[in-house]
């Protein structure tokens, strides 16, 4: 550890990983809307491609090459197959195509067979892109991923030492140094886990902040929590709320506000217990994690798209203190 | 409000699809609460259809898995003690069984299984990239749960038989697992990758043959020869299971199109997972695969959509001040502060509001739904976490009864 972390934002490489279904395109979308507000160029990076991304941003899907999607944010897709293409055009200075039949293939393959190949097309290519950027000669100064799911960021992150454990020499060894470097520099990665206050995405973030501990060397950032409910009542409120729902208070009620009454009730009830049920499992969390936990609240009003970016751009604005 | 009007009862029920099927297959993307759902359909199969169930989960939120005596179990089903059920006031007509998935255990019992002999065997056990392999082909839980699936299904043990999928990255992939796997198995590619060293005669040395030799040039280039000497040992060593592995994965395949299986799809009535659900549903389809039920799981309740609930919440925000007043009369002490309690009259009402919104989104998203199948149950957002044999029971009260929707 040397001295104090640097603010989230002013890294260059910032890795959303977490449980499937927590959030994480919208938390990498949000983060890159987020610095680009404050005057940065963010390329976002979509791992799994499945192309929300874009949509986050109202934009039609994009491929490898970044393509300016909102401004100061450019996305790309990640495709190893291109990667490798790119990898080998710039490193090896081999003409492929033709030469090793049908590169797909091949790359099917050896991805299958060799641990980490698939892995370290991907991080080689985001942590090529930090490098371009640190340097100078890209056009963006930070870099944003929309990174794999728990279940495989852990092998993808360790990809480089998992190579050189494996290979014993050749270009690949001495390639995957100093990207290995990038990554465990504290002042230029971190990885920050997304996570919502329910018990197995919670559980999921406890064991994945322990694993990335344990396995690989690379700095961890925050702890994202989407999905917050609001709470409704403070313990003084609370007990007013549970004396509206005496029966002899529920008929006057009922008298006042007609048939619905009941409804409203019960819907603030159900409100109050997945709440508490919530808090539960975020105080477990903060009990196990050491990390700076970054809260965005459950939105009722629009669930995807643009609108919901800035929303949480700006949840996420206001716990960063920015 | 809450049971079902006489008349409406629907033709198709989950009830009679698992009388009628001997596997189900729980599948939808994460978070949807896949486990609970396809370990309460197993409890709900129990009580009301009797005979033995089993469950067989792969990933279960821990305390699940304790309140089911799964923990450190490994591969091995054990039965759900009665008393357990009993305590839960629940009177079982049958048996409920319980198991995990333990990939490692199940690939090495494949492995032990189709090896020509115990030398080949172990030396595929040993290699080490059998273990990255088998942990990290994204495809090797996928395969594994379904190939676990058939053998126990042909143990002949059960009568019924859940089981939910494994947390892919696309739900479709696991449909595909056995295919791929026998295709893998037989590609070209694998082939002519350790041709070299089968027609080498002893193994390690090489002999390239013309169309091979960029390949290899390559590869060597960028892996090392040692390394990739590696793989093609392994996998020679792996062909010579070949054709055990492929008639298995074909008798897998056979298995999961068979009239006795069924599919159920898990969503909630977020846009995301309902996206996944409804391409899912298209897949099975398209595949030949029995789509048997649509599972919308932690819905909220009708009674957020009702014009008397929303005229209500209106009131309660609006006439805040005089009702508070109204109440201080009742004498009650926690309503004799008229400001908390018309802070409080307006923060039900504004929260009414909220989950409205919400609960419209979801019923038009879910009116929305394209190809549903006959059968659709709904389970509303609990207020606790499933985590007990009581949570489960309520799920497969609704599952079962449609109760509250």
């Amino acid at each position: 550890m040397n001295g104090p972390a640097p603010a989230l934002l002013d890294r260059r490489l910032l890795l959303f990983t977490g449980k499937g279904g927590v959030g994480k395109s919208t938390m990498a979308a949000a983060t890159a809307l987020l610095a680009s507000s404050i005057g940065k160029r963010v390329l976002l990076v979509e791992v799994d491609a499945k192309g929300d991304i874009p949509a986050q941003f109202e934009h039609s899907p994009v491929g490898f090459t970044p393509r300016e999607i909102h401004p100061g944010v450019l996305a790309m897709a990640m495709d190893t197959e291109a990667s490798l293409q790119e990898y080998l055009r710039l490193n090896l200075r081999v003409p492929v195509i033709g030469r090793i039949g049908p590169l797909a293939r091949v790359l099917d393959f050896v991805a299958t067979a060799a641990p980490g190949v698939k892995e370290i097309l991907t991080i080689g290519k985001i942590v090529w892109e930090v490098r371009e950027a640190i340097e100078g000669r890209a056009d963006f100064d930070l870099v944003v991923v929309d990174a794999a799911a728990t279940g495989h960021i852990v092998a993808q992150l360790g990809a480089a030492d998992t190579i050189r454990e494996l290979v014993d020499v050749g270009p690949l060894r001495t390639q995957t140094q100093w990207l290995s470097e990038l990554l465990a520099d504290p002042a230029v990665t971190a990885v920050n886990v997304v996570t919502t206050p329910e018990e197995m995405p919670v559980a999921e973030t406890i064991e994945l902040v322990d694993q990335l501990r344990r396995e690989v060397n690379v700095p961890l950032g925050t702890v994202v929590v989407n999905r917050v409910l609001p709470e409704l009542f403070t313990r003084g409120d609370e007990e007013t709320f549970d004396a509206l729902r005496e029966p002899q208070t529920g008929d006057l009620l009922t008298a006042r506000l007609g048939r619905g009454a009941t409804d409203v009730l019960d819907a603030a009830r159900l409100a109050v217990s997945m709440r508490r049920t919530g808090a539960t499992h975020l105080e477990h969390l903060r009990r196990s994690v050491d990390l700076p936990l970054l809260y965005v609240p459950y939105l009722f009003v629009r669930a995807h798209g643009l609108r919901v970016t800035r929303m949480v751009a700006d949840a996420l604005g206001a716990e960063l203190g920015l | 409000m809450n049971a079902r009007r006489a008349g409406t009862q629907p033709a198709f029920t989950l009830e009679q699809l698992l009388a009628a099927k001997e596997i189900v297959v729980f599948c939808g993307s994460g978070g949807v609460g896949k486990t609970s759902v396809a370990a309460a359909a197993a409890l709900g199969a129990t009580m009301h259809l009797g005979g033995k169930v089993l469950v067989l989960t792969i990933d279960p939120a821990r305390r699940l898995a304790t309140a089911l005596g799964l923990e450190g179990l490994g591969n091995r089903a054990h039965r759900v003690p009665p008393e357990v059920l009993k305590a839960a006031g629940i009177e079982a007509r049958g048996e409920l069984w319980a198991a995990m998935l333990d990939t490692k255990q199940s690939w090495d019992d494949l492995v032990l299984m189709h090896a020509p002999d115990e030398v080949t065997a172990y030396r595929i056990l040993e290699n080490r990239l059998y273990h990255d392999l088998t942990a990290r082909f994204v495809q090797s839980h996928d395969y594994i749960a379904m190939e676990r699936l058939f053998e126990i299904h042909a143990s002949g043990e059960y009568d019924l038989i859940v089981i939910d999928t494994p947390p892919t990255r696309n739900a479709i992939d696991f449909l595909d697992a056995p295919a791929r796997m026998a295709d893998f198995f037989g590609s070209r590619l694998l082939r002519w990758l350790t041709l070299p060293y089968r027609v080498g005669g002893k193994r390690g040395s090489r002999v390239f043959n013309v169309a091979s030799r960029p390949f290899y040039q390559m590869a060597d280039r960028i892996l090392g020869s040692q390394f990739l000497q590696d793989i093609a040992e392994f996998f020679l060593n792996f062909q010579s299971m070949y054709s055990g592995f492929v008639s298995r994965a074909k008798a897998v395949e056979r298995l999961l199109h068979d009239k006795r299986t069924t599919f159920a799809v898990v969503t909630t009535l977020e846009a995301a997972p309902l996206y996944e659900a409804e391409r899912f549903c298209a897949a099975l389809v398209d595949r030949d695969f029995h789509l048997g039920a649509l599972v919308l799981n932690k819905t909220l309740p009708d009674s957020l959509r009702d014009p008397d609930g929303a005229a209500a919440a209106g009131a309660c925000i609006d006439e805040a001040g005089p009702l508070a007043d109204a109440l201080v009369e009742t004498g009650d002490p926690a309503l004799a502060d008229r400001d908390r309690t018309a802070r409080v009259l307006r923060t039900v009402g504004e929260s009414y509001r909220n989950f409205s919104v919400v609960a419209m989104r979801e019923a038009e998203l879910r009116a929305e739904l394209a190809r549903v199948p006959d059968v659709v149950a709904s389970v509303p957002t609990l207020a606790d976490d499933v985590s007990d044999v009581d949570g489960l029971a309520s799920i497969s009260r609704y599952l079962f009864h449609g109760e509250a929707t």
